[in-house]
């Protein structure tokens, strides 16, 4: 069947927006790519075609940022700080999420006031005076400064999300077991828990997430290189003088990026729904 | 059950639920609100980086911030920085989303890279932004030489002219925040009963009257949370300015978090760095307090 002339437009139209946005959005990481395995030579040879290669693709630019910088180390580091602060939300954010889904009444709407409070005082307004109180406890220049402050924007989010996931698990699965005589803290260890394994993954991948984009209490606290996180380290130690090495930092920014993205991707939808709370159901 | 055997359980329950919640209600006690009304101390002494003793010096900070023109400018550029850029977020996250709305092939593997700014970590990400914006090797002077739009003598220099730098940062912001409005408008879009689309079809009803008279007010409440976000993110943002401009040129990208930032740790002056940070509070709750008044009334109705 012929498309008439009207419906055409219409798809084409289509394409063509959803073409432009992509490019808009994804062209930075092609460029990242593209940027980290070209030769240094063909970068830089303003008269080639820059978006594709001139000369052999090279992986001289990796080998630098891993055995010529402290890239490595940020990596480790943050994942030690990423372990850490899991640890740390875990502890928290569930027993609290919990404690609102069924212990509480009104603790939803509460909960919901109190983590708007929470974004209205933005670590653009804590940096200063937390800096004060990371060098009295001497934690300054310390992952450990890192480990102590990002909960305090892992916990309220994830307390957020975890009251939805215990909540969408009917009382009837508590009920059951306290007949059977387990108290109901017994309950919700040995039988909400297991159930809500999902909800816990969730928890984990987006308190890792917010650790590693994270930046402006890492380049307070943080001053030496050996103690930096990817997310500061590439920007602030790699990003020196006049000279950029162009290859290097592409290729940092583009192995860290890919696997978070990947990742988030498969919760993206429960991240929105921890977002817009109630509004959309 | 009797009565009283149910209330014991829930007394019970009350009090294990408090026991549950304390921790993190403490903790967040301990290193937000704590350090929140330190830092309205320290505004009214004079904190320096170096220790010391504390001197109260009333409204001295304030004053002399109020005094000083950098303030101003500061202030300027994050309402404008924050205004054009989540103009420019809704409108285009409202026509992406409409766009990613009805499902067609490759739509999960699109999904991803449009996610991708929001996903990465934006100090990353601006970097990228950094040598997309090289004097020099700019693929954008490049693409647009290419295409003609400018003669190719004319190379500008994306972050070292004034109006230029602002223009940029602007669409590294709506480069970061479009995706997780778009996703917000279209999970938004999603949760409009179906029937509804079908019985405006049936009435007859044009696109645009479809989109302003059904889309747009049923998806208001979302919209207005997902500008409430990006708001909140990019008025409090300094990230994007730290590492394309650090503010320059002249002061021209220098936003409230920034110069908070190289006033109180790059220069040493916690006080008046703390004074200086202290105005985005009343900004961020009146504007908080608007939207989600408009977004319950917007629901309602």
């Amino acid at each position: 069947m012929a498309l008439r002339p009207r419906q055409v437009l219409l798809r084409v139209g289509h394409v063509a927006i959803l073409a432009v946005f992509t490019v808009f959005l994804a062209f930075p990481f092609y460029w990242m790519a593209i940027t980290a395995f070209k030769r240094t030579t063909d970068l830089l040879d303003v008269h080639a075609d820059p978006l594709w290669f001139n000369q052999p693709p090279t992986l001289a630019h990796l080998e630098e940022l891993f055995h010529g910088t402290e890239f490595g180390r940020w990596i480790v580091n943050t994942c030690i700080v990423g372990v850490a602060v899991v640890a740390i939300t875990l502890i928290l954010a569930i027993p609290a999420g919990y404690a609102l889904a069924r212990l509480s009444r009104r603790g939803g709407r509460r909960l919901g006031m109190a983590i708007f409070l929470t974004y209205l005082i933005p670590p653009t307004i804590l940096f200063i005076p937390l800096s004060r109180i990371v060098g009295d406890l001497g934690l300054q220049d310390s992952l450990w400064s890192l480990v102590l402050v990002y909960p305090s924007f892992t916990v309220p989010f994830c307390a957020w999300l975890s009251m939805g996931f215990f909540r969408s698990i009917p009382r009837d699965v508590e009920d059951a077991a306290m007949i059977d005589g387990l108290t109901r803290f017994g309950a919700f260890v040995k039988v909400v828990l297991p159930l809500s394994s999902a909800g816990v993954l969730t928890v984990v991948i987006f308190t890792l997430t917010m650790v590693m984009q994270e930046f402006v209490y890492g380049l307070t606290f943080i001053t030496s290189s050996s103690q930096y996180t990817v997310s500061v380290g590439v920007p602030t130690f790699l990003v020196r003088g006049d000279v950029y090495f162009w290859g290097a930092l592409m290729g940092a920014c583009l192995i860290v990026s890919l696997p978070i993205a990947v990742l988030y991707n498969l919760f993206v939808d429960r991240f929105v729904a921890g977002f817009t709370g109630g509004a959309v159901k | 059950m009797t009565t009283s055997a149910r209330r014991r359980h829930r007394d019970a329950d009350a009090r294990l639920g408090s026991l549950m919640l304390a921790p993190a209600l403490i903790y967040i006690v301990a290193v937000i609100g704590f350090p929140f009304l330190l830092g309205i101390w320290y505004s009214v002494t004079d904190a320096t980086v170096g220790g010391g003793t504390l001197h109260f010096v009333g409204l001295a900070n304030f004053r002399s911030i109020i005094a000083d023109p950098t303030f101003w400018t500061a202030l300027r550029n994050a309402i404008v920085f924050t205004v054009v850029s989540q103009i420019l977020v809704v409108v285009l996250g409202k026509i992406l989303a409409m766009a990613l709305y009805r499902p067609f092939p490759g739509r999960w593997l699109l999904r991803l890279l449009i996610l991708l700014p929001w996903v990465a970590p934006i100090s990353l990400g601006a970097i990228g932004w950094l040598w997309i914006y090289d004097p020099i090797y700019s693929i954008v002077t490049w693409s647009l030489h290419a295409l003609h739009v400018i003669p190719a003598g004319d190379t500008p220099v994306w972050l070292g002219e004034p109006h230029l730098a602002m223009a940029s940062v602007i669409v590294v912001d709506v480069w970061r925040l479009l995706p997780l409005a778009t996703v917000i408008i279209l999970a938004g879009l999603t949760a409009i009963p179906q029937d509804i689309h079908d019985a405006a079809l049936v009435d007859g009803a044009g696109f645009f009257r479809r989109l302003f008279a059904i889309q747009v007010p049923l998806v208001m409440p979302v919209i207005l949370i997902a500008l409430l976000f990006g708001i909140v993110f990019t008025f409090t943002d300094m990230i994007v300015i730290y590492v394309l401009t650090r503010g320059g040129p002249f002061d021209s990208t220098q936003v409230i978090a920034s110069y908070a930032y190289f006033t109180g740790v790059d220069g040493g002056d916690l006080a008046t760095g703390a004074a200086i940070s202290l105005f985005l509070f009343p900004v961020l709750a009146a504007v908080a307090m608007f939207f989600l008044t408009a977004a319950r009334r917007a629901e309602v109705a």
